[in-house]
This record gives structure tokens, C-alpha cells and sequence, in this order.
């Protein structure tokens, strides 16, 4: 247990610098489709709501089916709506010169 | 063969998505890919988190994926390009209360068995989750108009803010500390309840203007809340890709603050922008130049180069498909065309650019204050489209501004600069704009929209 956790917190560490790494060189053009993508990311939370919604049933009451649920019903909100709409502006940017040259 | 070993495979997998996929983002051309790769990587997640053995029964999941399905489905296709800012502060918000449920959720179901090293994540997930959760709400209502963009502001505010913060740090310990379960589920609501209030607390005190620097901030609290949640679970995936998208959030934040040149408890706490600065009398240097349309078409039809400089005003007149017009006009009669886009222009990060993107302006056109300063003095033309303080000349040369230091786009050193304006009334910070009063300045008075479609018209009119 001890040291799956200190396991998971040097991931932990190694993860956030590797972000800053990225996402410094995201041009300031690219912010709102990069928030709105990391926000997407950030939706990853659906794989702990999907585990309570699977074995809701079988725990403590109606309590545990309706908060598993609702997680489950709000992370895939924000991961299908946000890479929906990341996708919908990225499509946006576009050089029409460069196409034209091809 | 070890079912838990595949599983976990498959999530580093996953992770890996999510990398390149921000790492894609890096440039226009591969960005879009970027972001199919990593919704891939999450549908990989999700798909081997399906088939563990933890998972007894699907009905609820089912419920819950269509039903959020089409709810974001729906919602990301139906929303117009200028609502996007409090779209995205929706969906923040949801990320953060899909943590705080899973948090809860956890802690019910093992309630009474769980060791205080469980019982520190859930709450870190619950407490983050919820501020995310109504910060981003409160974001969204100021983004929309529906709350005051203003600050509010009372006296006590940060005494308050001050206890409320105390008072949740005490509630941590007395919960981790572990009295009878009764006793510890109340303080786990009182918690939850704290973090609520605490979320809405710490966004209603800042101004519309600032909001770049809170929606940035609040998403890498949804990040740090996906990542809390995984060490609740004890998930490898939810804490790479919560870290990915903290660490984000917070480079986002810095570049936001850097940009206006305030610390970030400045943007936080100082209430910027909700009493009017007090203006020196002897400042007012002159008076501004009104201009008519068809003047502006004479000055801008012989203008060889030409640099637009959006603001705010453009997004609330919705007129980015006019200024597109007008820009592909100026380029066919044969001036070179830059958009010049200040990084907390408008209500977030790179809200202009999604404009002036979704109004077809090509990708190359976009610039930023550094691209086109070094050569401003070689600009024909510079028009102003409700831009207000970030083409204010006294965040470069008057030290006694509030907004002294802020980097600027300088159209003030262009040859002459029209700014389209509604009136004379000072921008989000509350002070006057010398640059209205230049030399070299003249005013296009009126609505963003309808002064732009006059000098279209002018353009064909002659064609």
C-alpha cells in the first residue's frame, strides 16, 4: 500500500513537469482549443465513476447508485462535450494560403 | 494471463494519447489530430475500465453515458463560437463535480473502513472538486451576462474568505482524525458544503476583464481534482492525465498574469477594475477626432499595410465575419493584412483568435503583440476594433497607471489609427486612454458591427 502510494506520487511529480514541458510551447493562438482539450483530459475522472456506477448496486443503498450515476453522467458531459467542441474549433483554424499552394 | 496487467497497459497507453495529443496542439496543422488521438486514448480508458471485474452491473453506466452523452453532444454542436468562454467554464465545472462525486461516492460505500491514507485524497478530491464546481458556475454566469461582470465586493470579504478557509482546514482534520462514522459524515458535508461556498467566494470578486486568468486557473483545478480522485482509486491514468492538465492550467494562468503584468493574488483578490482610478484633470490632452465612414475608407484605401487589433468590443458585437470582410478587401486592394491579438484580449485565452478563426481569417494572419511591434512604425493604418486597455500607450509610459508595465500592442506608433469605438467611456480598468486623444487618432463612433459593414460597403460600393 506504502509504496504503491509514493509509486503513484512520483508519477505524480514526473506528470506535472512534463505538462509544464508541453504546454509551454503551445502558441498563445492555440489557448482556447488547448483549454478546452485539457478540460477534456481533465474528464479522465470518468474512469473512477464508471468503477462506483459499476459496483454501486452491490455496496451501501440507493445512495451509492445515484452518486455513482451522477459522476458518471457529468465526466461524460465533460469528455464528450469538450473534445466535441475542441475538435469543432480546431477545425476553424486554418491556412488557406498553404492549401491553395497544394 | 493477469487481467489487472492488460488493464493497466492499456491506461498507459492512454496516458501516452493524452501526451502526444498536447503535444500536437503545439501547432494549427497538427493540433486537430492532437485532439482525436487523445479523445482515442480516453475511449481506451474507458473501454478496459469497462471490462474489469470491479464491474458488476452496466445499467446505471449505461443511464449515465447516454444521458451525459447527449447532453455534451448536443451542447458542443449547438453553442455559438462567441458563448464559447462560459462553455468551456460549464464543462470545467462539470469535471470537478464528477470528482467530487466519485471522492463521495467512495467514501460511502467504504464508509467506517477506509485508513485516514484513503480518507486524505477523497477529501482533497470532494473540496477541490466543489470549488471547480461552483467557481466555474459563477464564471459562467459573469461570462454570460447573467451575474454582474463587475466585482463584487463587501467589507469582511477577506475575513470571511479567510474563515471559511480555516474553518475547511479544521474540518480536514477532525474528519482524517476519525471519530464515530456518524460524526465524520457530517463534518465530510460541512466539507463539501465549505468548498461550495468557498468556489463561489473566490470568483464573484473578480471583473469581467480578468476572467483569462480565472478560467485558466480553475481548469488546473479540475486537473489537480481528476488527479485527487485518482489516488482515492489508486489509478495511475487519472493522475498522469490530471497532472498534465493542472500543470497546464497553471502555465495558462502565468502566461494570462504575465501578460497583464499582476501577480496572481493581484488578480485574485484586489477587486481590479470596480472603482473607477482617479483621474488627473491635468492629463486631458486635448480632444478626440471623430471621423466619418467614408474619411476612414479614404485613409484605409490608401493604406499599404494594415494591422486590426480586436478587442472585447468585437466579440460583444459579434463582428468578426464583417472585420473578415473588411480585411480580405484591404488585402485585395493590395495591403498587407496582420490581426494583432493581445493574449488576455476578450473573456479567455485566445478567445479572439476562435473568432476571428470561425470568420475563415487564415491561420498565418493571426499575430501576436511581439510579432508586430518591432515593425509599427512601419504600419500604414492600425484600427482598433473595442480594444480598450490593451492598446493603452499609458501602460508603456505612465508610471502612475494601474496598468503600468502591462506589455501593449503599440498602435499608437502607427501612422495614424482609427479606433471603432460606442462612446468615450473608459475600458474594464477604469481609466483614460491617451491614445484617443493622440495626434494621429481619429474615432469611428458607433457599433463595432455597423461602422465595419459601413466601410465594406464603401469598398464594393467603388469596386
Amino acid at each position: 500500500m506504502e509504496t504503491s502510494v509514493i509509486l503513484l506520487l512520483f508519477i505524480l511529480v514526473l506528470a506535472i513537469f512534463l505538462g509544464f514541458e508541453l504546454i509551454s510551447k503551445v502558441p498563445s493562438t492555440l489557448h482556447t482549443p488547448l483549454m478546452s482539450g485539457s478540460n477534456a483530459i481533465s474528464g479522465i475522472t470518468i474512469v473512477g465513476a464508471l468503477t462506483a456506477a459499476g459496483a454501486a448496486q452491490y455496496v451501501n443503498g440507493w445512495e451509492s447508485i445515484a452518486l455513482g450515476t451522477l459522476a458518471v453522467i457529468f465526466a461524460t458531459i465533460n469528455v464528450v462535450g469538450g473534445y466535441l467542441v475542441t475538435d469543432r474549433m480546431l477545425k476553424m483554424f486554418k491556412h488557406h494560403k498553404s492549401q491553395q499552394e497544394k | 494471463m493477469d487481467m489487472k496487467l492488460w488493464v493497466n497497459l492499456a491506461y498507459i497507453i492512454a496516458a501516452i494519447a493524452f501526451i502526444f495529443g498536447l503535444k500536437m496542439l503545439s501547432s494549427a496543422r497538427t493540433a486537430r489530430r492532437g485532439n482525436l488521438i487523445s479523445a482515442l486514448g480516453m475511449l481506451l480508458a474507458i473501454i478496459v475500465t469497462l471490462l474489469q471485474k470491479d464491474i458488476i452491473s452496466y445499467e446505471w453506466i449505461i443511464l449515465g453515458v447516454v444521458v451525459g452523452g447527449i447532453i455534451g453532444a448536443s451542447s458542443a454542436r449547438l453553442v455559438a463560437m462567441t458563448a464559447m468562454p462560459q462553455m468551456v467554464a460549464v464543462f470545467n465545472g462539470f469535471g470537478g463535480i464528477a470528482s467530487l462525486l466519485v471522492g463521495w461516492s467512495e467514501y460511502h460505500n467504504y464508509l467506517g473502513i477506509i485508513s485516514w491514507g484513503a480518507l486524505l485524497p477523497i477529501y482533497l478530491a470532494v473540496i477541490i472538486g466543489g470549488i471547480t464546481f461552483t467557481g466555474s458556475l459563477v464564471a459562467y454566469g459573469k461570462l454570460s451576462g447573467r451575474i454582474t461582470g463587475r466585482p463584487i465586493l463587501f467589507s469582511g470579504q477577506r475575513l470571511v474568505n479567510a474563515l471559511f478557509l480555516l474553518l475547511i482546514i479544521v474540518a480536514g482534520v477532525f474528519y482524517i482524525g476519525k471519530l464515530e462514522p456518524q460524526y465524520t459524515y457530517w463534518i465530510f458535508f460541512s466539507a463539501l458544503g465549505l468548498s461550495l461556498l468557498i468556489g463561489v467566494m473566490a470568483v464573484i470578486p473578480i471583473g469581467g476583464a480578468d476572467m483569462p486568468v480565472v478560467i485558466a486557473l480553475l481548469n488546473s483545478y479540475s486537473g489537480l481534482a481528476a488527479c485527487a480522485a485518482g489516488f482515492v482509486i489508486l489509478n495511475n491514468v487519472l493522475i498522469v492525465a490530471g497532472a498534465l492538465v493542472g500543470a497546464s492550467g497553471i502555465i495558462l494562468t502565468k502566461i494570462m498574469c504575465k501578460a497583464m503584468n499582476r501577480s496572481l493574488a493581484n488578480v485574485l483578490f484586489s477587486g481590479f477594475g470596480a472603482v473607477k482610478a482617479k483621474q488627473d484633470s491635468s492629463q486631458q490632452q486635448g480632444e478626440a477626432k471623430p471621423i466619418s465612414i467614408e474619411d476612414c475608407y479614404y485613409i484605409l484605401e490608401a493604406a499599404q499595410s494594415v494591422i486590426i487589433a480586436p478587442g472585447y468590443g468585437m466579440a460583444v458585437a459579434q463582428a468578426q465575419h464583417v472585420v473578415r470582410e473588411l480585411g480580405d478587401l484591404l488585402t485585395a486592394n493590395g495591403a498587407e493584412v496582420r490581426y494583432a491579438i493581445h493574449p488576455v484580449a476578450g473573456r479567455m485565452p485566445g478567445h479572439m483568435n476562435v473568432l476571428l478563426a470561425e470568420a475563415n481569417v487564415d491561420y498565418d494572419q493571426l499575430s501576436t503583440p511581439d510579432d508586430v511591434n518591432p515593425t509599427m512604425d512601419a504600419v500604414d493604418v492600425c484600427v482598433v476594433i473595442g480594444a480598450n486597455d490593451v492598446v493603452n500607450p499609458a501602460a508603456r509610459d505612465d508610471e502612475n497607471s494601474p496598468i503600468y508595465g502591462m506589455p501593449i500592442i503599440d498602435v499608437d506608433r502607427a501612422r495614424s489609427v482609427i479606433v471603432l469605438k460606442r462612446s468615450m467611456a473608459a475600458g474594464f480598468a477604469g481609466i483614460d486612454n491617451l491614445l484617443f486623444f493622440a495626434d494621429n487618432t481619429r474615432m469611428l463612433f458607433g457599433d463595432a458591427k455597423s461602422s465595419v459593414a459601413g466601410l465594406v460597403a464603401e469598398f464594393k460600393s467603388v469596386n
